[in-house]
């Protein structure tokens, strides 16, 4: 039961997130967890592939795409990566105000990326690339729309862990918690790198 | 601060309801699975009516048509994972010698998912259709099969698939991080070993099972174009997509069952298992291969002659390690003591006719005669030998040699051997004269055959030899229930090796009283040779923690299955509303802090006998 009390700063392990076998647990399921993500993802990113070109007469990516936009969403979601690393060396720390501080930064940088995403699905839809016109129009929305899920699944779960251990401090069961949560995050953000490459870097280049 | 006293006060449905003691679900996924293998072998025996004589009007060509397509889904993912996954909930954590898996919550949850997901394709039949494209859905027939037939499939196995993978990831990490003290890898039994390698092969395999199943339904539901060729779709993509998954599908239902046997045929000779680490790594050498040779399945699908090669090579290749494992179960019964046990039976009767299986495998990967065999009865004899051959002996070993260890009593040899050598002559004469059935040219998934083109003999002798499975297989319910008074030996009744018999019959909650010390492999049976027959403890004795009970798996479950049903019928409100009810249930886990209880030293020396 100790581990619910919060744990002293000088007390706390350099790594709290795997100093119990709960904690170490998470850690390596969640490890395993995110090689299935990758097999998902790369499932896609053949499919898109395979399908990139088949716009029977629809919207080209060459149509379509607009660098500037999606760089700037790279960008808010690199920095939204390195809030999160802030964060966790914070939680090493013992700064439980910080971590909390810096969490919240992630969310609203990964917000912001949601917003962007679907300001640029409304401006492509009504550039005339529905979901239903060609197989190219389906396999885009289709991997970058899941990336999109996962990046919102991702905000309601930061969001959720701040508003539970908003108060409090940092310890052994709730920081394997944001440990998790900020590897699942660095793990959007690459699979975004790859889409900014494959997608949109291929398409607009041909 | 213990409340194991609370929980009697329970009722016995609420308890198994909200369980999250690995063997309780074992036994769940266990019966689970014994009840689907019931539907699906009803399946099959309406098919094999339908074929014992030539233009049969018995059943119409849809119903064939979706009976094809339950009785091989089902079979597969509804009744042989499941009962696998039974055996491996209740075992494989007593043979590391751990008191828990690493995840319970999880765990309970991705039961729930399975059974959800059985009644989400189950209700098809109800709902006005069952799906009729066949286990593979191959596009674009299953994209174009009318009605919502194919929707349940996809949303069925969608929601099954994702208790799959959870249980998977579950199985890897208990692995990894439970073991005893003394435990190394190298130490541990081969059934733990087959789990640990299926386990990666589900992680894998499933996720593209995931996204082509996704991409099914963006084109079904949501008018997507992957597979509509006057879009641009591609339906040799889905082919991929499916083999990617489809072929490590069968390793996943094969290497627990090379588990299963490794385990009864070293215990019933008698002998440590020969070539120890050989089994090993040639588990692992498989599990790896099984990813590399999907397209076999493709080559009439005009990939070209060298990719076909690579793949029939490939394929091949997989022969070696198989032959390894093959000859080490032989050696280990050479010079063996052996007792000829129900169990034991089946793991003999597994070795010739899983070669045989594995002979037909390797002409139906020769890709040049793959033209002439493929889609014929030819490969239904193959994968019926292998699947039944292999993973079902399996399945009724394993159930003949832990039942004593799960039920707490023993099931009947003398009717045992009955239903053994029944089911055994049935499956053979079934299915061996198919290969000849498909070498004259019988087409697979066909409702009926004209007369006189030389295929009503052997038709109504394979159909013969289904009958008298099912006879067998009524035998075996009859065992189940008429042997409940064979109580007595049911600790170690067949001189175990491993830590499963070092517990008592039912097994406690907490498994172990004191976590056991492993000193070497086959922990057990070193104990009893060379100390005094119990295990030593790594620890003293002292109160375990256990985790509470839940009601929320079944509730995650079901909201998943409410949006499931959203999708198949279009209804965005049901969507969100099933979706809401999961996302609420999980945001009340992550909220709610539970820290289980604990059973108190006093209560443990009660179970003990010394209290
Ligand atoms: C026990 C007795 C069994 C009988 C009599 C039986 C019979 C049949 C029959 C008649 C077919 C249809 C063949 C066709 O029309 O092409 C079939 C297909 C199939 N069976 Fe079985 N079967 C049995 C057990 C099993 C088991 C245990 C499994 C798997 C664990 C299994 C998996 C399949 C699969 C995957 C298919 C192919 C379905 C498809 O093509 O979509 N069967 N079986
Ligand atoms: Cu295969």
């Amino acid at each position: 039961m100790a581990a619910d009390h919060a744990i002293e700063r000088q007390s706390l392990p350099p790594d709290p997130q795997k100093a119990t076998l709960e904690g170490r647990n998470k850690y390596l399921g969640f490890w395993f967890f995110l090689g299935g993500e990758t097999v998902l993802f790369g499932t896609l990113f053949g499919t898109f592939l395979g399908l990139r070109s088949s716009t029977e007469g629809g919207p080209t990516a060459q149509d379509l795409f607009h660098l500037d936009l999606v760089f700037i969403m790279t960008m808010i979601l690199l920095t939204s990566s390195l809030t999160s690393v802030f964060a966790v060396i914070n939680m090493k720390r013992g700064n439980h105000k910080k971590l909390i501080l810096w969490m919240a930064g992630t969310v609203i940088l990964g917000a912001a990326f949601l917003g962007f995403e679907i300001y640029e699905f409304v401006v492509y839809y009504n550039y005339g690339l529905g979901f239903t016109v060609s197989a190219f129009a389906s396999s885009f929305y289709t991997l970058v729309g899941t990336h999109g899920a996962h990046v919102a699944f991702g905000v309601g779960w930061i969001t959720t862990l701040l508003i539970r251990y908003r108060k409090g401090g940092i310890t052994l069961s709730n920081a394997p918690k944001f440990y998790t949560a900020v590897l699942y995050w660095h793990f959007i953000d690459v699979v975004w790198v790859f889409i900014f490459t494959v997608v949109y870097l291929l398409g607009v280049g041909g | 601060m213990s409340n194991s006293t609370a929980s009697s006060k329970k009722s016995v449905l609420w308890d198994w309801l909200t369980t999250v003691d690995h063997k309780k679900i074992g036994i769940m996924y266990f019966f689970g699975g014994l009840f689907f293998f019931t539907i699906a072998g009803i399946e099959a025996m309406l098919m094999r009516i339908q074929l014992m004589f030539p233009e049969m009007g018995f059943l119409g060509e849809q119903t064939y048509n979706e009976l094809l397509t339950m009785h091989g889904t089902t079979m597969l993912f509804l009744a042989a994972m499941p009962l696998f996954f039974g055996f491996m909930n209740f075992v494989m954590p007593l043979q590391i010698g751990a008191r828990d898996v690493a995840f319970p919550f999880i765990n309970s949850l991705g039961l729930w998912l399975f059974i959800f997901g059985g009644i989400i394709l189950n209700i098809s039949m109800l709902a006005g259709g069952a799906p009729d494209a066949g286990w593979t859905a191959y596009a674009p027939l299953s994209t174009t099969s009318p009605g919502n037939g194919v929707d349940f499939y996809v949303m069925g196995l969608q929601v099954a698939g994702a208790g799959t993978l959870m249980s998977a990831i579950n199985f890897l990490v208990t692995i990894v991080n439970m073991r005893a003290p003394g435990m190394s890898m190298m130490r541990m039994p081969l059934f733990t070993w087959t789990t640990f390698v299926t386990s990666m092969l589900i992680l894998f395999a499933f996720p593209a099972l995931t996204i082509g199943l996704l991409l099914l339904m963006m084109d079904r539901v949501f008018g997507g174009a992957f597979f509509d060729t006057a879009m641009g779709g591609n339906v040799v993509i889905y082919q991929h997509i499916f083999w990617i998954f489809g072929h490590p599908e069968v390793y996943i239902l094969i290497l627990p069952a090379f588990g299963i046997f490794s385990e009864i045929i070293s215990t019933f000779a008698k002998k440590r298992l020969f070539g120890y680490s050989a089994m090993v790594f040639a588990t692992m050498i498989i599990g790896f291969l099984g990813f590399m040779v999907w397209a076999h399945h493709m080559f009439t699908v005009g990939m070209g002659p060298v990719a076909n090669a690579i793949f029939a090579v490939a394929t091949m290749a997989i022969a070696v390690p198989t032959g390894i494992k093959i000859f080490n179960w032989l050696l280990t019964l050479w010079g063996g003591r052996i007792s000829f046990t129900v169990a034991n039976l089946f793991a003999l009767a597994f070795i010739p006719s899983f070669v045989l299986g594995g002979v037909t495998g390797v002409q139906l990967a020769m890709s040049a005669a793959d033209y002439q065999f493929h889609d014929t009865y030819f490969v239904v004899a193959h994968f019926h030998y292998v699947i039944i051959g292999g993973s079902v002996f399996g399945i009724f070993a394993g159930t003949f040699y832990w039942w004593p260890k799960m039920f707490g009593y023993r099931l009947s040899e003398s009717l045992g051997k009955w239903f053994f050598w029944l089911f055994l002559i049935g499956f053979h004469l079934t299915f061996f004269i198919q290969h000849f059935l498909g070498l004259i040219g019988m087409p697979r998934r066909v409702a009926s055959y004209l007369d006189g083109q030389g295929f009503n003999e052997m038709n109504f002798i394979s159909s013969m030899g289904a009958f008298l499975m099912a006879v067998a297989f009524i035998l075996l319910v009859i065992n189940v229930l008429i042997s409940r008074k064979n109580t007595d030996n049911v600790q170690d009744p067949w001189d175990g090796r491993t830590l499963e018999w070092a517990t008592t019959s039912p097994v406690q909650e907490y498994n172990f009283a004191q976590t056991p010390l492993i000193r070497d492999l086959d922990a057990l049976w070193y104990e009893k040779m060379s100390g005094n027959g119990k295990m030593k403890a790594a620890e003293p004795l002292d109160e375990i923690h256990m985790p509470n009970g839940s009601i929320l798996p079944i509730f995650i479950a079901l909201g998943l299955s409410i949006a499931a049903f959203g999708v198949i019928y279009s209804a965005w409100f049901v969507i969100g509303a099933g979706l809401l009810l999961t996302f609420a249930m999980m945001f009340i886990r992550s909220i709610k802090e539970d820290h289980g209880y604990h059973i108190p030293v006093s209560e443990i020396k009660k179970d003990k006998g010394e209290g």
